[in-house]
């Protein structure tokens, strides 16, 4: 937000566009992803455990069981939501420029969109044996 | 981007020893941020020697001590003198907080007791900051009893177990160490409301008399007013009334959250 002319008075500048009543959504779902990693990190730890040192067919043989696709699917998608909200808040907080802040939140969500798809693809590949 | 680093015409450049008292037995030395609007020239860090067998142990009374007897000029904001007013809040060796109620002999001994302005505000002079967006904040909040009922012949009655919510919370003295102690304020005090701000907000939200709680949350809904809070708790280490500001706002945070989920 540019900063308002100075010739406001003190209270219209903290008013100036009122408030976006939003943010409890954001709120929430990082919560709600941080518990779903602690719930699915100690499984993930297990399964890349397991993975250590296989080659692509072991690595296709582990992941061909469902819940274990299941498990690292859901973590990506946890950690990924998290990932976003947590690098969206940071720009917020330092990138005062509003061009730079919408391309820099523009650019955040492409990232963790891709980050998401090519990691799940890849699972989803690997398990379905293709 | 946020401001990293101190603009060039508020960086402090040197700064005036003034001589020890004459036939001072016991002294003890204050480091004291001194900047004049009017002379044009940047901050700087005036060295005192404080006579503490003739001055109080506070440093509140080291300033004033200073002020009658070697530097008259000296600008800081002070009334109550026992820590209800909130007017002679300042950063005093790296903490906010407040001089009547800080005794210089808690800063540790030997060192100097070092004196500068509340962080991150305007300056109007020396240790006095322009609070003019802090107060409009708390103007903002609309800290006053809001109800449509017509008010009652006798008073607006209210239960002690709801009396009690607001304990923590109407202490509040206004001084603003809590909100010039947090990161979150300096870098977006434009939009992020602050700690006292916040507090103050949870004091009204939290009580039962008022009809106005809704709309009160409405207009604290906001990824910026709000959100900014990131629990990093300076303010409650900061608050010289021992309050909690961070968990007046984790308050708010869960009240947003019930009434969507």
């Amino acid at each position: 937000m540019s900063r308002p002319s100075s010739m406001r008075t003190p209270l219209g500048r903290v008013r100036y566009l009122g408030s976006s009543h939003s943010g409890t959504t954001d709120f929430w779902r990082q919560r709600l992803t941080a518990v779903a990693m602690t719930v699915l990190i100690v499984p993930v730890i297990v399964i890349v455990l397991m993975l250590i040192g296989r080659n692509q067919a072991g690595a296709a043989q582990i992941l061909g069981s469902l819940p274990i696709a299941i498990i690292l699917v859901l973590f990506i998608i946890a950690s990924v939501w998290h990932m976003k909200i947590g690098m969206q808040i940071i720009i917020e907080d330092y990138v005062h420029n509003e061009t730079l802040k919408l391309a820099s939140v523009m650019a955040n969500n492409f990232f963790c969109i891709a980050v998401a798809l090519a990691s799940i693809y890849a699972i989803v590949k690997l398990s379905s044996g293709v | 981007m946020a401001e990293f680093t101190l603009p060039k015409n508020s960086k402090i450049t040197g700064g005036k020893a003034w001589p020890k008292p004459a036939g001072a037995t016991e002294t003890r030395e204050f480091r004291v941020y001194r900047w004049n609007p009017d002379d044009g020239k940047n901050p700087s860090v005036d060295t005192y020697h404080v006579d503490i067998n003739d001055c109080g142990p506070m440093v509140l009374d080291g300033l004033i001590w200073i002020k009658n007897n070697i530097d008259p000029t000296l600008t800081f904001r002070r009334s109550c003198r026992e820590g209800v007013c909130g007017s002679c809040a300042m950063n005093i060796d790296g903490q906010n907080t407040l001089a009547c109620t800080k005794s210089m002999h808690d800063v540790a001994a030997g060192g100097a007791v070092k004196v500068n302005p509340l962080p991150h505000q305007p300056v109007v002079k020396d240790l006095v900051p322009d609070l003019t967006n802090f107060y409009a904040q708390y103007a903002s909040i609309e800290p006053w009893l809001q109800t449509t009922t017509p008010t009652p012949q006798k008073e607006w009655k209210q239960s002690h177990e709801d009396r009690e919510k607001l304990d923590g919370l109407y202490e509040c003295i206004l001084c603003a160490c809590c909100s010039t102690s947090c990161p979150s304020y300096w870098w977006n005090s434009e939009r992020f409301l602050g700690p006292a701000a916040l507090l103050q907000a949870t004091r009204w939200v939290n009580d039962s008399r008022d009809e106005a709680t809704g709309e009160r949350l409405d207009n604290l809904e906001d990824p910026f007013r709000l959100y900014r809070c990131h629990t990093i708790m300076n303010c409650a280490k900061a608050c010289p009334k021992g309050l909690n500001p961070s968990e007046a706002i984790a308050e708010l945070k869960l009240k947003m959250v019930e009434r969507q989920i």
